[in-house]
């Protein structure tokens, strides 16, 4: 078994998702299942095989150094859960 | 009643035998009629009535005039909120249009509404949405099947006639699947055909957008309009569009089709085998030349896809978080709790799976074994086409392994439900075109589709193979 | 050299290495074209791409990227043609992606060295492991407000070089030498502001230590650190501490520290993330980087003089000690202002000492005083050129000169118009300087006595006599001369 308790949580921990008992234990299950799964692809040799990040074949475009961005902070807060101030506001971090 | 095509349609408004409004009343009925299929996941008649006097009151020109056009909840609008159907997009009211539904906003079409997906396009029967399943305008009472997905909500709407035509995304196959499902055209475009700006990403390698419609002719008027550059994606292509629509030629004389052996795949039901086969021979009678060809790697894109869309989509997902928009949990009394409930509760069970799998695959110490591997049998997969693209113009394939099948099935097993897309996923990986048009039935009168894949950037081919099986099947 | 310090028990080594984040000199962000100013109001220079709103897709800055090749050059570094950005994952609040771009496994720029200048003439190279870009993250406030944090998202997207070294620096002063140094060559080629209080380039270092000959220790990080004072001050007390654990029979833990700056201590960051896991692969939102050989060239070629290539010319051209060209050429303003001085008049090359101690004594100290900045001075280097002219001229006296610089430094005037206005020009008619002479030789006879007895310190007071009654303006060579000659004639 590849995933258990101590992976679960850690992997769940690492995506900021909180899991309770019953769900931990299923997701054990699936990805198990899933892991066990894609195991197949040891079976094919990829000896001196580039992987392939992205399929384009063109050259990574670039722009100008032009600032013309002009949304207003009204814009960018505007879907805002909390704001407070112009400000994004979460709870306190104590660094 | 047979449904109006948007070829006809256009001449119709054109020749003013019926008014902008006239057809666009005509689709709010029908949209009001069929609630019952949770289709849309916004729908506002009063911001389809809005639309229709602004372009009552526009003198200009423009290809798609008042066309009723309905959008996958994935591309963000200006003028409806937007969800990926999932909970933690609670609320969130775009302040941008994406690029594609800029596009036919341009052209003057008519957003009638947002259509229903699996949550962030992850799944294959449109049934992980937070919005509630969406149903099969083809089921029977007391039995309703699925439409497939993710955009089953866009494949429903035109199959149900509550629009002209759709837009969807494909992943791994979230277009030509429900397009078959629901017997209706479904068109992937290759990847970078059209801008992925302003669409809620899923797995950016693979994401694409494209078009449902009625027929082929259709299909290939819409994805013109919506395809192009766009220099904010750096992966949009700098191609020419070619007018699809009016170089279409159905005369596949002195043609090469690809028919690749790796797709029997055992358990594939004896009707899709049969349809698959006719397929071949109505191309054959046209003058086609059949190629028995082989894509060795076939049976290890399902895998592959599976390990490197959940990747992607764990990382493009970490932006929903409860700070700048969408849903935040009530039990945040730090940073941290703030964010583990949030996600915790915003996101579906599938998106949650696909997140911790992709979060996994990426960690210290698997990722050689799982990503890198993946992407190492992605370039073997895309070898695999561009080799049998020197022998061929096109391929012909199944589109999915089954017809439409009931709602809730196949819901706890994912690998299960992965295996949908056993014969879309490797055309996602490799990047290639691929249409998914209706070709027979099976024995309980569901629609099957074909696919068709074609080069990189050669939809015309596709459009051109699509346009001529279905003048025969017709 | 020694450079150990001394524990209770036994003599210690420290092992320093220092990420220094510079951001790029642009008009726009890295992956977005929102602006880069400084100080605006918060969240108003921030783009739908920047928040991480759905959907938003990177797009590189062209400049930046040849920023960043620029700046390896300038660390003699390899400039790679091909390079990778990479999505470092992790949660904070002020990270909108979740994710930041990054570059990991293909840096831009490859492996590099800088060379640091002791004061003894010696000097030594620190090896560059890597340039890579990146994006910087938004602010968090956390004294705002009692309860909350508050995030603006301005700096988010802004470009940084991080400029990683080897671990071979060994003390507090080298580590301020070396960063002196990469700030000297990224503001010579104007790739970065070199503005350490706005944060524009700021460093983490880390630091372990160990007995002389053995292993690397376990290493602390110390964290955003926006002065060399603070970078030595948190070395200091960060080795201290380790020393003590380690003495005490204790080992380091490997930590993230924050440096209080008021106390001057070293604290482990609070908020202790588990062991990170960052998740590091290639961003499928963009492509691979590549450069090629003749945009490499193109780049180079466009590069200006180096601090240690102009140090060297300045030796050579002016005969300058290593030292003066040393200082006058750690800053690009200095250099440019002393070239501009010197060049004002060609009789100037032959006092090229003279500019050096002009510029870096006089108005350097008359800047100090009045805190202000070499780059608007209140005397240009036209006006300082010509004041240094009409010392060499003897047309005024080098004590006259300071005077007059003072005064051009708060009028604003020219050397000309004030030596002008006030009459300050030397005296160097010899009758005029003979005749007062006379007169101060007559009006003292007792000490004109005394001096021909042998008291030959008397000089000096006659001098001083002669000075005050020419009001200072006599040549003084010339009043030596004459004054001598008259009193060995009274003998």
């Amino acid at each position: 078994m590849k995933i258990d308790k101590n992976t679960i949580n850690k992997i769940a921990r690492l995506s900021r998702i909180k899991l309770d008992g019953k769900e931990s234990e299923d997701y054990i299950k699936d990805l198990n299942s899933i892991l066990d799964w894609v195991e197949q692809l040891n079976e094919v040799n990829t000896e001196n095989v580039e992987p392939l990040s992205n399929i384009s074949s063109s050259i990574l475009p670039k722009r100008e150094d032009v600032s013309n961005d002009t949304n207003s902070s009204e814009e960018i807060l505007e879907n805002a859960p909390d704001k407070l101030e112009g400000f994004f506001a979460v709870p306190k971090v104590v660094e | 009643m047979p449904k109006s095509s948007l070829k006809q349609t256009l001449k119709d408004l054109e020749t003013k035998k019926i008014s902008i409004r006239e057809l666009n009343q005509d689709y709010l009925k029908r949209i009001k009629e069929n609630e019952n299929l949770n289709v849309f996941i916004h729908f506002s008649e009063e911001n389809v009535l809005k639309q229709i006097d602004n372009l009552e009151n526009n003198n200009s020109e423009k290809k798609l005039k008042g066309i009723p056009i309905a959008i996958k909840d994935l591309f963000c609008t200006k003028n409806m909120p937007t969800t990926a159907a999932s909970k933690i997009l609670e609320n969130f009211h775009p302040t941008y249009e994406s690029f594609v539904t800029q596009k036919l906003l341009d052209e003057g079409s008519i957003f009638v509404g947002k259509t229903n997906l699996d949550e962030f396009a992850m799944g294959s029967a449109t049934n992980t949405s937070f919005f509630g399943n969406t149903i099969n305008p083809l089921s029977k009472e007391n039995e309703p099947l699925a439409p497939g997905g993710s955009s089953g909500g866009s494949a429903a709407a035109v199959a149900a006639d509550l629009c002209l035509g759709a837009t969807g995304t494909d992943t791994g196959g979230s277009i030509r699947q429900p397009a078959s499902f629901c017997g209706v055209v479904g068109i992937k475009p290759t990847y970078g055909l059209c801008s992925r700006w302003g669409i809620a990403a899923f797995a950016s390698s693979l994401d694409q957008a494209g078009i449902f419609s009625h027929n082929v002719e259709d299909a290939s008027i819409l994805l013109k309009s919506i395809a192009g550059f766009d220099q904010r994606d750096s992966t949009s292509a700098k191609v020419d569009i070619p007018n699809y629509f009016e170089n279409l030629d159905d005369d596949l004389n002195g043609k090469t089709v690809g028919i690749p052996k790796e797709y029997s795949i055992d358990g594939t039901p004896m009707e899709i085998s049969q349809i698959w086969e006719d397929a071949i021979k109505v191309l054959e009678k046209k003058g086609v030349k059949i190629k028995n060809i082989s894509l060795p790697h076939t049976k290890y894109a399902l895998p592959t896809y599976y390990i490197i869309a959940p990747a992607e989509a764990s990382s493009n997902l970490a932006r929903y978080d409860g700070v700048k928009y969408g849903f935040r949990s009530e039990e945040i009394d730090s940073l941290d709790e703030m964010y583990e409930n949030t996600r915790a509760q915003g996101f579906g069970r599938e998106v949650k799976r696909r997140i911790l799998i992709g979060t996994y695959v990426l960690s210290a110490g698997y990722y050689d074994a799982y990503y890198l591997k993946a992407q190492k049998v992605r370039k073997l997969i895309a070898d695999d086409f561009n080799k049998a693209f020197k022998e061929c113009d096109f391929i012909v394939t199944p589109t999915a392994p089954s017809a439409a099948f009931p709602l809730n099935e196949k819901q706890n097993d994912p690998i299960k439900m992965y295996l949908n897309d056993v014969f879309t996923v490797p055309a996602s990986l490799a990047g290639l075109p691929g249409i998914s048009i209706p070709f027979g039935k099976d024995k309980n009168n569901l629609p099957l589709g074909i696919q068709i894949l074609g080069k990189h950037f050669d939809e015309q081919q596709v459009f051109n193979a699509a346009v001529s099986l279905e003048r025969s099947y017709e | 050299m020694n450079n150990l310090i001394k524990g209770e028990k036994y003599d210690w080594e420290m092992v320093i290495g220092l990420e220094i984040h510079a951001q790029v000199k642009s008009n726009s962000k890295l992956f977005s074209s929102s602006s880069t100013k400084f100080g605006s109001s918060p969240n108003s220079q921030v783009s739908l791409v920047d928040a991480a709103m759905p959907g938003m897709l990177p797009v590189i800055n062209k400049y930046c990227v040849e920023q960043a090749v620029k700046t390896g050059v300038g660390l003699n570094a390899k400039i790679n043609n091909y390079s990778v950005f990479d999505r470092k994952n992790y949660f904070y609040a002020d990270l909108p992606q979740g994710y930041q771009i990054s570059q990991y496994k293909y840096p831009i720029v490859g492996e590099g060295k800088v060379t640091i200048d002791f004061k003894d003439g010696t000097s030594k190279d620190i090896r560059i492991v890597r340039l890579h870009l990146e994006q910087d993250a938004g602010k968090s406030l956390h004294d705002q407000n009692p309860s909350k944090t508050y995030v603006d998202l301005n700096r988010s997207g802004v470009a940084l070089m991080e400029i990683v070294s080897e671990p071979d620096i060994r003390t507090p002063d080298e580590a301020g030498m070396y960063i002196s140094k990469i700030r000297s060559i990224l503001m010579y080629l104007d790739t970065c502001d070199g503005n350490m209080q706005e944060g524009s380039l700021r460093a983490d270092v880390n630091i372990s230590v160990r007995k002389p000959g053995d292993e690397y220790g376990t290493r602390c990080e110390i964290k955003n650190l926006n002065s060399i004072k603070f970078i030595k001050q948190a070395i200091n007390y960060e080795a201290k501490r380790q020393i003590e654990i380690l003495e005490s029979g204790g080992s380091i833990e490997q930590n993230t520290m924050l440096f209080n700056t008021s106390t001057g201590k070293t604290r482990p960051m609070r908020n202790k993330e588990e062991a990170h896991d960052y998740r590091y692969f290639p961003d499928p939102d963009l492509l691979p980087l590549e450069i090629s050989k003749e945009e490499i060239g193109k780049i180079k070629s466009s590069i200006p003089e180096l601090p240690d290539e102009l140090k060297n010319k300045f030796i050579e051209t002016y005969k300058l000690s290593n030292y003066d060209a040393s200082v006058l050429t750690a800053e690009k303003q200095t250099s440019d202002y002393f070239n501009e001085t010197i060049n004002s008049d060609p009789e100037l090359k032959n006092h090229a000492k003279i500019v050096v101690n002009w510029i870096t004594s006089e108005l350097f100290s008359l800047l100090n005083k009045n805190n202000q900045d070499l780059n608007n001075s209140p005397v240009s280097p036209e006006n300082l050129g010509q004041l240094i002219k009409l010392i060499s001229t003897n047309e005024i006296s080098g004590k006259i000169a300071k005077d007059v610089l003072e005064d051009m430094f708060s009028s604003g005037k020219t050397a000309r118009q004030i030596v002008d206005e006030k009459g300050l020009q030397q005296v160097t008619d010899q009758g005029e300087i003979a005749k007062v002479i006379d007169e101060v030789i007559a009006e003292n006879p007792k000490m004109v006595e005394q001096y021909l007895a042998g008291k030959d310190k008397l000089l000096g007071f006659f001098v001083g006599q002669a000075m005050k009654l020419t009001k200072g303006k006599a040549n003084p060579k010339m009043l030596n001369d004459i004054l001598k000659q008259k009193l060995n004639k009274k003998n």
